[in-house]
């Protein structure tokens, strides 16, 4: 009972805020939009199964912005790298793996502010060939690449990009691969590659980075993570199916 | 108001490779060594964690900060060169060991006919076999003199393997270390290769195959085939490094002094002598001179030669007179090969970065030519280095690549993927070029390095003739789909190919058409050594570092004899 109402409260304030529409998973918990990955048994996957007072597994959710500060440009995010890395038979796509956390995470910090990369000018075009030479950091490619989303949604289809057929979202996506859509002081093919190599490593990054929810992308491709050594098996014909394991799991 | 320091005998400019091994040999002759490394101190405890594909792979955590330093980079003259503003086609190093903590150990020796490339070419197929514009020269050494260096670098690293390559040139003693574990991936490709009559063999490497202790005393560890080496220092210590075995060697004699966070900006030059450098603390931004005896430059190509050039020593080279010597011969590689989706599922995950056969038999000049428009060719590997997730997603050829079809079948290939390899030699042009740029500054005000580079027609002719044959080898180990490597056109400076970057330094025989001489002396001042990749006049079928410490290893004797009697040493 409380739990029901801890998820209808924590549902209207979903509604309420226009993140989404949240759906009821098993045990009671809500699996938003964006929210959490949801394991059969009811727990959160990723944050360690924490459980309420009285045994029951609950969800704590530890997971917050820390680039975006406006929720329908994280929400397009969230779609656009589901389309790329989505959802299937195999498991979780992007959203359940945490990717848009992720790619939120790293936008924060040194790769959104392209803390390593040479940013002096004078600033040229340049050919293919001569690679990225935008003033602009990945943090500001990212929202304008949001927010060009929208509006190519807005203009193409009259509706809003999370509220698009999974078609629609296709087509506007590939629009930006094909370089067919503007942006400024960056190509849409560059803010494109940006994003499909941000959900994979997202997706595939050790989970320590908030992506890769439960190792599940891992399982999926059966790579083993952090193993010390291979050496028992390095000679074995067979091939080796091993529990993964994150770097979060060594002693420090 | 630079601060002049207390004069010592050598000075380096870089602690990796080079800079490790002529500080290790001069110190331990007594010599007094300070070597000035602009990263940051690290060692073995540092790689703990080091299983982190997304922050050392992709986020580059050893290599150079581009921020503060990196090159510009055109295709020809009449482009506008540009910042190279992230890393990408090779991969730069910074910190103690340099790009030596980082390489994958896969250790070569060139072949002999590298050394003599000009003589031998012209000799068996006439002078015209590659055009004019072509800058093939002679190294001014045989490989049968850099033998007894070649000998002591793989001593020093312990190197692991098998005397088995039929083309290779004549060791005076066996590898220190058997050869590694021969997996049931690389035996799918010695037995392809046998199949087709040719000889496959183990791969050097410098991923041990069991602990070693070299002669200097330095312990190294055997490898765990954790299948993570290059992009990665290694936890073990069982990839041979700078750190864990020459840099403690010189730190033994009491002879070495290291500074960190020390930026050399500048060789200063008195007459026919250098004096010592000009170098900025990156902590507090002073400036100090250190006077030396000897100045050996021992950071990568491209600094080595940017820093001759700020410093005016020597004369620039001008592609439209090719008169000057000084950032000439730039040369590169080219990556043939193919890649083979099997049925089922292999150990591709576990791995190291030298583990790997190869076959030579379509390397160096060791197949005829005669009928063929380009020379040299590249070694042909099976590598098992360890495939990581974000990096691998192999998809077969007309499958989207991202959305639904893409998941599955870049999840399904990950394991059932292998690729035949080449290291595709790469001959100097005289376009191919390096320079100072006019415009473009680093964080201290000093011109960024340019480089003038494309593919050529060599290039080109190469990588299409062995493409054909790795194609062969694939379907031959029973691959259902082989995807053939693409064309190669213009040289593209953002998806990474190979940090095997060359010339620019070139040592020869002669000042008319070299930098240095064979011991790595540069012709313009007794008492400067120039030590690197750099001084490669071409770039062959190999990895580069087991030349390079050869190479070194020669410069050190030439040092420690200019130190007793001066002057120049040939």
């Amino acid at each position: 009972m409380t739990e029901d109402k801890k998820g209808l409260s924590r549902r209207d304030f979903l509604k309420t805020t226009g993140i989404a529409t949240g759906a009821l998973v098993g045990g009671g918990l809500i699996g938003g939009l964006v929210g959490y990955n949801v394991k059969k048994e009811g727990q959160v996957a990723g944050t360690g199964g924490h459980k309420g007072a009285d045994g029951e597994p609950v969800a704590v959710n530890n997971r917050g912005l820390m680039f975006f500060t406006n929720m329908a440009e994280f929400n397009v995010l969230a779609q656009a790298v589901e389309r790329i890395f989505p959802e299937d038979d195999l498991g979780p796509g992007a959203i359940g793996l945490g990717v848009p956390y992720f790619i939120d995470n790293q936008l924060a910090g040194n790769y959104g502010s392209n803390v390593k990369e040479y940013m002096q000018g004078p600033f040229f075009a340049g050919e293919s060939t001569q690679g990225y030479q935008s003033r602009l950091t990945r943090a500001e490619i990212f929202r304008q690449g949001m927010v060009r989303m929208d509006e190519e949604a807005k203009g193409r289809f009259e509706k809003n990009f999370v509220d698009l057929e999974g078609q629609q979202m296709d087509e506007i996506i590939t629009a930006f691969q094909k370089n067919e859509v503007d942006m400024k002081g960056v190509s849409s093919e560059f803010f494109f590659k940006l994003l499909r190599q941000a959900t994979l490593e997202g997706a595939y990054a050790d989970p320590i980075y908030n992506g890769n929810v439960n190792m599940d992308a891992w399982r999926m491709k059966e790579f083993p993570g952090n193993q010390m050594t291979y050496i028992a098996e390095i000679e074995n014909d067979q091939f080796v199916k091993y529990e993964p394991k994150s770097l979060s799991s060594m002693e420090h | 108001m630079a601060t002049t320091l207390d004069k010592v005998d050598i000075v380096t400019v870089g602690v990796g490779w080079t800079g490790g091994i002529i500080a290790a040999e001069c110190a331990k002759a007594g010599l007094k060594v300070v070597g000035l490394e602009r990263g940051k101190d690290r060692n073995t405890a540092d790689f703990l964690m080091v299983h982190d594909e997304y922050r050392y792979a992709m986020r580059y955590d050893l290599m150079q900060d581009l921020s503060k330093e990196t090159i510009t980079f055109r295709n020809h003259r009449k482009m506008r060169a540009l910042p190279m503003r992230q890393m990408g086609s090779f991969l730069l190093g910074e910190g103690l060991g340099g790009a030596g903590t980082h390489w994958n150990g896969q250790t070569w020796r060139f072949l002999p006919y590298d050394f003599e490339i000009k003589s031998m070419t012209d000799k068996k197929y006439g002078k015209n076999k590659l055009s004019a514009d072509y800058q093939l020269q002679d190294w001014g050494i045989t490989y049968d003199e850099l033998e007894p260096y070649f000998d002591k670098f793989e001593k020093t690293a312990g190197l692991s393997g098998e005397d088995k390559n039929p083309f290779a040139g004549k060791r005076s003693s066996p590898y220190p270390t058997p050869a590694m574990k021969k997996t049931p991936i690389l035996k799918k490709f010695e037995t392809a290769t046998s199949n087709l009559g040719y000889t496959p063999f183990m791969l050097p490497s410098a991923n041990l195959s069991e602990a070693y202790t070299n002669p200097d005393g330095e312990s190294i560890a055997g490898c765990q085939y954790c299948g993570f080496c290059e992009r990665f220092g290694c936890e073990y210590g069982a990839k041979t490094s700078p750190e864990i075995t020459v840099i403690p060697t010189a730190r033994k004699t009491g002879n070495f002094d290291i500074r960190f966070h020390a930026n050399v900006v500048e060789v200063m030059k008195q007459g026919d002598k250098v004096t010592g450098v000009k170098y900025i603390d990156t902590q507090t931004g002073e400036e100090y001179i250190q006077p030396a005896e000897v100045v050996v430059l021992t950071s990568y190509v491209m600094n080595n030669a940017k820093l001759l050039m700020v410093s005016g020593i020597g004369e620039q080279y001008n592609p439209e007179t090719q008169k000057g010597t000084l950032g000439k011969n730039y040369a590169y590689q080219v990556l043939p090969g193919a890649t083979g989706f099997f049925d089922e599922q292999m150990n591709v995950f576990m791995g190291a970065g030298s583990l790997g056969m190869t076959i030579d038999d379509l390397n160096g000049d060791n197949f005829d030519h005669s009928d063929l428009d380009f020379i040299h060719g590249g070694s042909i590997s099976m590598t098992q280095t360890g495939t990581r997730p974000i990096q691998t997603n192999p998809i077969p050829p007309d499958t989207p690549t991202w959305g639904a079809e893409f998941k599955k079948a870049s999840i399904y290939n990950y394991t059932r993927t292998l690729n035949v390899s080449t290291e595709g030699a790469s001959m100097p042009h005289k376009e191919n070029f390096m320079s100072l740029d006019p415009d473009y500054k680093d964080a201290y005000g000093v011109p960024l390095l340019q480089l003038t580079y494309n593919f050529t027609d060599q290039d080109r002719n190469l990588h299409k003739y062995i493409t054909e044959k790795t194609s062969a080898i694939m379907k031959e180990m029973g691959a259902k789909t082989v995807m053939p490597g693409s064309p190669i056109t213009n040289y593209d400076i953002v998806p990474y190919q190979t940090t095997h970057n060359t010339g620019g330094t070139i040592m020869g025989a002669s000042p008319d058409n070299s930098v240095v001489n064979n011991y790595l002396q540069h012709w313009n001042a007794d008492n400067l050594f120039v030590v690197g990749a750099g001084n490669f006049a071409h770039n062959s079928g190999y990895n580069p570092t087991g030349t390079v410490g050869a190479l070194a290893y020669r410069a050190a004797e030439g040092i420690i004899s200019y130190s007793k009697n001066g002057g120049s040493l040939v």
